[in-house]
């Protein structure tokens, strides 16, 4: 099979986890910090050696058997949080080093550099020293760099989260042409490139995986709490009823969706700017465990109810740690959903 | 004056500073005055002299040459390796750096002295090393590698291996990584390991006096010409003792040149 197959064990990292990207896929590795993404990253890559498991790219193995092949000859594509490009070459050296290392000769790898560079925009930058260069640009010519090896797979390991704003949509562009067409294993944080990127998520937490799914699927009906968290929904635990889901915490949301028959396990999810929250009414009632203030809302923490309000309202409601309240989450805003499995 | 926050330097700091200072450059500039600049040349030039210096360049030339062909390995295992017993093979490589000079000559005739394990051997296939120039180079490398090693390992240890791990994934062998990667990285610590080394070997003494003797042209170098003329003609002596400072100022200058390029780059 084109692609990647690795089944990834690592003992003292705790580490255990199969990852399987498609010809044409470009599968997203979430998790918090310290899950093990970068770890899978570097085993692939062959910069770590595996405790068991195996390897597959491009239908060879590369690991698992009793000689691991060095990661010179992986055929994989790097590029890290830090482009790492070769200070004492120019960019097009830079770009141009997969090819000369692979045997190629001076003109054949400066024509690989250049239709490389043209790929993510940076043909301009050719005989700019690296030093010289901006860091939306270097990770470019890093991107570009790497693409010039023609990689089997390449792997990304949180390739924008060392920029700043402005320079992550340049970035972006240039990792969706990278990747068209081409095997990606993509670790990051940010849930714009999952979005413009991925076709599958995975969520690996402490060494497992703990979700996998397309991308709409993560990320709309997540089931892992990181997952959730990625995008921002509360998810919450129950069993499912004629008009949507009772809680584990107590009490019943109405779903716009619901799972048949009654009494199965599911899942609600909902955004905490959803909720409306007041000090009684028809609402759930919970006791206030937390308040944080979020980019202009504050954040209602109520057991395991989750609700954002203007500094406003939450200034009306003068609530406090310990106090009862109750949220309400309308129908069409809850969605329930089995796991998937 | 402007008054800097927090990390002012005691008051007190600069008697100890300039007496310090002034314990290097009084001893330097009373020799520079010892000179008899009317005979200075004549002296300089003599032949036993010319002969000195060029040996000493010479050797310490080579010398410099052989620690680089094996110190920079040994560099670059000490900065990748992550085993224990690098820590005692750096500690053992290292030791002539605390080792009386003497003592490295003895430890040298021991091993290839005519009844030294190697140079026994040596010595059965019509190859003598004791008390030749060769053993000049020895001596001189033996004392002056240390200097190279470590100065090449702290500037590999900068930055960890990031570069040589891209490197690799982009499908350059170990030995092309160490070629295209490594070395032009450790360029600034192979600079002044050189410099170091070489200025080490060129004041080479006790050891070479140990290990190679005093044969004029063969093994005497100019710190020993210095230290044989010092009893017979100390004008000469003082004169050779002038060139040497010129060289060892040369090569600080050097140094410094480049560390100031470097302060200008980053």
């Amino acid at each position: 099979m084109r692609g990647l197959r690795a089944h990834v064990v690592l003992r003292d990292r705790d580490v255990d986890v199969v990852v399987e990207v498609g010809p044409d896929e470009c599968v997203a590795v979430i998790g918090p910090n310290g899950a093990g993404k970068s770890s899978i990253v570097e085993a692939v890559a062959g910069l770590l050696a595996l405790d068991a498991g195996s390897i597959d790219i491009d239908g060879s193995t590369v690991d698992g058997g009793r000689r691991p092949a060095p990661p010179h000859r992986r055929r994989v594509g790097l590029v890290a949080q830090r482009s790492d490009l070769f200070p004492n070459l120019s960019v097009a050296g830079n770009v141009g080093y997969g090819p000369r290392s692979t045997g190629r000769r001076g003109r054949e790898a400066r024509v690989a550099s250049d239709r490389a560079l043209a790929l993510v925009d940076a043909v301009g930058l050719a005989d700019r020293d690296p030093a010289t260069l901006s860091g939306g640009q270097a990770q470019r010519v890093a991107i570009a760099r790497a693409l010039a090896a023609d990689p089997a797979v390449l792997l990304l390991d949180e390739p924008t989260s060392a920029l700043d704003v402005e320079a992550r949509g340049s970035v972006r562009a240039a990792l969706a042409t990278a990747i068209a067409g081409r095997p990606s294993l993509l670790v990051t944080h940010d849930p714009i490139e999952v979005v413009t990127l991925a076709t599958r998520v995975l969520v690996v937490d402490r060494g497992r995986v703990v979700e996998s799914g397309t991308t709409a699927e993560v990320l709309g009906r997540p089931t892992s709490d990181f997952g959730a968290a990625f995008s921002g929904l509360v998810l919450l635990p129950g069993t499912a009823t004629a008009g949507g889901i009772a809680l584990d915490g107590g009490g019943e949301l109405s779903g716009r969706t619901r799972v048949e028959p009654p009494g199965r396990r599911c899942l609600a999810a909902y955004h905490p700017t959803a909720a409306v929250v007041g000090p009684d009414g028809s609402g759930l009632l919970r006791t206030v465990t937390a308040l944080e203030p979020r980019d202009g809302l504050v954040r209602i923490h109520a057991q395991e109810l989750v609700a954002d309000v203007t500094v406003a309202a939450a200034s009306r409601l003068g609530l406090a740690v310990g106090d009862d309240v109750r949220i309400a989450v309308p129908v069409g805003e809850v969605d329930v959903y089995e796991p998937r499995r | 004056m402007t008054s800097r926050s927090g990390t002012a330097a005691p008051w007190w700091l600069p008697v100890p500073a300039v007496l310090g200072g002034l314990f290097v450059v009084v001893p330097v500039l009373a020799m520079v005055g010892r000179v008899d600049w009317t005979s200075f040349v004549a002296l300089v030039t003599a032949p036993s002299s010319l002969t000195a210096l060029g040996l000493s360049l010479g050797t310490a030339a080579a010398a410099t040459g052989i620690a680089f062909v094996l110190g920079l390995p040994l560099a670059v295992v000490f900065s990748r390796v992550r085993s224990r017993w690098v820590g005692v093979a750096r500690a053992v490589v290292l030791l002539p750096l605390v080792l009386p000079p003497v003592v490295g000559g003895l430890a040298l005739l021991a091993a290839f002295g005519r009844i030294g394990p190697v140079g026994g051997f040596l010595a059965d296939h019509g190859v003598r090393i004791a008390f030749t120039t060769a053993a000049v180079v020895m001596a001189q490398t033996f004392v002056a590698m240390p200097f190279l090693v470590s100065a090449i390992e702290g500037s590999l240890r900068i930055g960890g291996d990031r570069l040589e791990r891209i490197a690799s994934t982009l499908g350059a062998g170990p030995t092309r990584v160490l070629f295209t990667v490594t070395i032009p990285r450790a360029l600034p610590g192979i600079a002044s390991g050189l410099v170091l080394c070489f200025a080490r070997a060129l004041g080479e003494f006790g050891a070479t006096l140990t290990f190679a003797g005093s044969l004029e042209g063969v093994t005497r170098t100019l710190p020993l010409e210095i230290y044989l003329q010092r009893e017979v003609d100390p004008d000469t002596a003082v004169a050779l003792a002038l060139v040497l400072v010129v060289v060892a100022v040369v090569v600080i200058g050097l140094t410094s040149i480049r560390t100031g390029a470097r302060a200008a780059w980053s």
